[in-house]
């Protein structure tokens, strides 16, 4: 697949290396990228790995489920269960945090993060 | 100016209500109370209970010292003998004269005792006073066959006192062709009578006693149609005469039928003089219920401190349990066709009579009559003096609920604020739901801020119902669903996941959830599956909370904490020496916890197999600290070093802590074993604590330590191990399967309708008949015991899940940074 404008596609990890229906962390660089496979979903998501909250490297090993009517995918933080949107990366525990999002692609098994 | 003097002739209940009403509004006024008895007022409603295990002191509403605390002047054992109302003065037997500005007469009533030949035998007795059941207890002594006149209120209450005495054979005599008259109807009495025949008591109705015979002792009794009954002593309970002798004395206008004439503010013939309770007539009607009597008082309370308030009359309903037999009568019981519709149910197998009476148009419940379950007593009683609209299906109101919601919660909401819930103390449903409002979230502190409930009791539950429907209608917890993808309380959840055996997250929420799940969703099915098969619970590691997926307790900084399971907290030199050497080789932080173990923190998720792999090795196991399960169970040293120690609490702490070690739970689980009662081990404290004494255990549940603190409370005692142990697989299997998520065992039991009553009737007398049950289950949890630990060192694709980075599995995470404290770490964040 082609590069689209200046998003860089990184080969993060294979999928079965991610646990289902959870997440699991990779090293960019110097960078800490939680991906997280969906499966109930069919789908796949990346944020970054750190907490804004208590500024701890853990969202990868929260749990992810949906919120509300509209069945948001989330991800809470194991150390005191703040809520990011997958999708936006807005905090929806109600605080004023938010956290980065990247786009994820699968092909092959592999997984790739999009970062800008 | 000086206090003006109020006097009070007559200290009992009605008497010291006055009293407490008065002093809690007003300090103005110099109270005297002369009493004719040698006590302070006791609980004469409850006056049975005295051969029941209770003494005057249990039955005294309060104590010498409150009289002195307000300032109250108490002549006991002192009758006034004279109103001189020209000076104002009373005059008692010991010769106290007293100058009055108010006086309140509460001289209440004695006993009716008619004109029958040999009444004056030895072995006839009254039963109004504590003397009287005295007399009564020390004369039953030798007696095998007792009667009682009367077949009212009253003398069912005194034939029940006989029952309780031991009197093999009671007989009860009624005038009337029913009992009770006063309250319910012939068919109410016919299923009554045939109750109370169960519990051997001999009923005799349409009967005039005409002669009572024997040499100077009762004998036998003979009665207007020749017939005669053999019996050893009788209790007059024929009803009550006002005691207005002292009234009538001093001028004051009686009835001749007895009886002090009030007015409306209970003001007697003499504006200065008020009568109050069963001695004062209004409008023709003595009230010879104790509510009335402390309205009456509150009236004359309201007048003298400048209130203005009136009584205009008094609904007798009542409802009362006579020898075990619930019985209750409301509104107008009596009210016959055509003036009404009448809806009868009667189940003679159950031994169950219900009558309600509702008005013509079908739209108002006038009164009615319960007889052998009551339970429906309060709301009915509400829906009549609130005008309350009945439902299209009145008879829904006695035969309950037939599938379809509950007619009790229901109702009850919908009454108005002023609504009379507790008629003792007068507080009304908007004075129970503010409180609710304001904090009180139980009958105790309901009881402590309103006083609803402190009388004669029979409103508790309606106030319970209030509470929870005032809690719910706040969305305090609606029926406690556990999130917005399930729509069960987990106590249902749990039931349904069993029955369908489903066992895995997946399932459950496909079932009977909606979404993707949640982080409260996830680990509260994660528990239930846990508690149901024991399964390994890294296999489905996401829908654990991160303590659980990594098997360890995550720290500041993103490390975690590593506890092996040291049983009572008994540890053996060389395994003290490993764990040395395992924290020294991987850099840990060593704490003794409040638990007897020892926490080595500061670990990489990395490090965390070859860390347990290595514990393991040297026989330790897992200890679950992490887990929503048992943690610990402390104990004392016990009696094999110490010196006050009865039995070997340490031996005992261990094998339950083996017993139970990897059960999970709603939330974690403390236990504590105590060798003696000096406590060292604070099992009290803990969810269940075993404490030694000379014959066995005490078993104590429910304890907490944390930010609410609540000592366990007494389940059993003196119970041998086996029973202990049984006891508590019962309880804690119940606990799991019942308590919703995150719910500690104090919490729990603190939401329980009945509380530890109603455990101790589960857990001891199988009153849910699942003992059994529950012990089985429990066993299947204890015979599926696994080390979660030793599962993973074993199991490179378990293992495998251990690291930070997915794509550079040996790299540590860098965020992690420790700096020096006392000679060890400290996280660095």
């Amino acid at each position: 697949m082609e590069t689209i404008l200046d998003i860089e596609w990184v080969l993060a990890c294979y999928a079965d290396d991610v646990p289902a229906n959870g997440g699991a962390c990779v090293k960019h660089g110097n960078e800490q990228i939680a991906i997280y496979n969906f499966v109930r979903r069919g789908e796949w998501y990346a944020t970054q790995n750190l907490c804004p909250h208590k500024q701890q490297m853990v969202l990868s090993r929260g749990m992810i489920g949906s919120e509300g009517d509209s069945c948001e995918p989330k991800v809470a933080c194991p150390f005191h269960k703040k809520t990011f949107s997958l999708l936006s990366g807005e905090c929806l525990s109600g605080d004023e945090f938010q956290i980065k999002t990247y786009p994820v692609r699968v092909e092959d098994g592999k997984v790739y993060i999009g970062i800008v | 100016m000086s206090q003006p003097t109020i006097v009070v002739v007559g200290n009992g209940m009605v008497g010291y209500k006055f009293c407490e009403k008065l002093v809690s509004r007003s300090a103005q006024f110099n109270i005297i109370v002369f009493g004719e008895e040698s006590r302070i007022a006791y609980d004469r409603v409850h006056l049975s209970e005295y051969f029941n295990g209770k003494s005057a002191d249990d039955l005294s509403l309060s104590t010498l010292s409150w009289y002195a605390d307000n300032g109250i002047a108490l002549h006991l054992d002192d009758p006034i003998q004279e109103i001189n109302r020209i000076d104002k003065t009373v005059h008692s037997l010991k010769g106290t004269v007293i100058k009055y500005d108010y006086l309140v007469l509460a001289t209440g009533s004695s006993p009716f005792v008619p004109n029958i030949e040999g009444i004056e035998k030895n072995g006839v007795f009254v039963y109004r006073t504590i003397e009287d059941l005295d007399l009564i207890r020390d004369y039953a002594a030798n007696a095998k066959v007792g009667a009682v006149m009367g077949g009212g209120l009253l003398g069912l209450e005194a034939a029940k006192a006989l029952i309780d005495l031991g009197i093999k054979e009671t007989h009860v005599i009624e005038f009337a062709p029913r009992l009770m008259p006063r309250q319910i109807d012939s068919a109410g009495s016919a299923m009554l009578q045939s109750k109370l025949k169960q519990f051997g008591l001999s009923i005799h109705l349409n009967k005039s006693t005409s002669e009572i015979a024997g040499d100077d002792k009762i004998e036998f009794l003979k009665f207007n149609d020749d017939t005669s009954l053999m019996v050893d002593m009788l209790v007059i309970s024929a009803g009550i005469r006002p005691r207005d002798e002292l009234a009538k004395l001093a001028g004051l206008q009686t009835s001749s039928r007895g009886g002090i004439m009030v007015n409306e503010k209970m003001q007697t013939s003499d504006e200065c003089i008020f009568a109050i309770g069963e001695c004062a007539l209004y409008n023709s009607m003595i009230y010879g219920l104790v509510a009335p009597g402390y309205e009456m008082a509150d009236i004359v309370v309201a007048y003298l401190t400048g209130g203005d308030k009136f009584f205009y009359g008094y609904d007798m309903s009542t409802k009362l349990k006579l020898i075990g037999v619930d019985v209750a009568s409301f509104g107008d019981a009596f009210v016959t066709e055509p003036e009404c519709r009448t809806i009868v149910f009667e189940d003679t197998h159950k031994g169950i009579y219900k009558r309600i009476n509702i008005s013509n148009d079908g739209k108002y419940l006038l009164g009615g009559i319960l007889v052998g379950e009551a339970e429906a007593y309060n709301i009915l009683l509400q829906t009549v003096n609130n005008k309350i609209l009945l439902p299209p299906n009145p008879e829904d109101l006695i035969l309950g609920s037939r599938g379809g919601e509950g007619v009790e919660g229901a109702g009850l909401m919908s009454l108005p604020d002023d609504a009379l819930i507790c008629s003792c103390e007068a507080v009304s449903k908007l004075a129970i739901c503010s409180a609710v409002n304001e904090g009180a979230s139980g009958i105790d502190d309901i009881k402590k801020c309103t006083k609803a409930g402190t009388g004669c009791g029979g409103c508790v539950p309606l106030v319970k119902d209030l509470i929870a429907g005032t809690m719910k209608a706040n969305g305090q917890y609606v029926k406690n669903v556990i999130c917005e993808h399930f729509d069960y309380s987990r106590q249902e959840l749990f039931d349904m996941v069993k029955i369908n055996k489903l066992k895995n997250y997946d399932l459950v929420l496909d079932h009977f959830g909606k979404g993707d799940g949640c982080e409260v969703c996830k680990p509260a099915v994660a528990s239930i599956l846990s508690s149901l098969w024991n399964d390994v619970i890294v296999k489905q590691d996401t829908i654990q909370d991160s303590n659980d997926r990594y098997l360890a307790n995550i720290q500041k900084g993103g490390t975690y904490s590593v506890v092996p399971r040291i049983p009572g907290g008994e540890i053996t030199p060389d395994k003290l020496i490993v764990i040395g050497q395992v924290a020294k080789r991987y850099g840990l932080y060593t704490k003794i916890t409040g638990g007897q173990r020892i926490d080595m923190f500061g670990a990489h998720v990395n490090d965390l197999p070859a860390i347990w792999e290595e514990l393991i090795d040297a026989g330790f196991e897992s200890g679950h600290a992490y887990g929503k399960s048992l943690r610990t169970v402390k104990s004392c040293v016990g009696s094999t070093w110490c010196r006050y120690g009865l039995h070997d609490s340490v031996s005992f702490a261990i094998e339950i802590e083996e017993r139970y070690k990897g059960v999970r739970s709603p939330h974690k689980l403390k236990g504590g074993v105590s060798g003696c009662v000096r406590e060292c081990a604070e099992a009290q404290a803990k969810d269940f604590g075993i404490i030694a004494t000379e014959k066995g255990w005490n078993l104590y549940v429910c304890g907490n330590g944390g930010s609410k603190p609540q000592h366990a409370q007494l389940l059993a005692t003196d119970i041998d191990s086996a029973t202990c142990i049984k006891y508590l697989d019962r309880f804690l299997m119940f606990y799991i399967k019942t308590a919703d998520p995150l719910t500690r065992t104090a919490t729990w039991l603190n939401k329980m309708d009945g509380g530890i009553a109603y455990l101790k009737n589960v857990i001891i007398n199988n009153s849910l008949d699942i003992n059994e049950q529950l012990e089985e289950e429990m066993q299947d949890l204890v015979n599926t015991y696994h080390c979660e630990w030793k599962e993973v060192v074993e199991n490179d694709e378990l293992r495998k899940r251990f690291v930070h980075f997915i794509n550079a599995p040996e790299e540590k995470d860098p965020a992690i940074k420790f700096e020096p404290m006392r000679e060890q770490i400290k996280a660095k964040w």
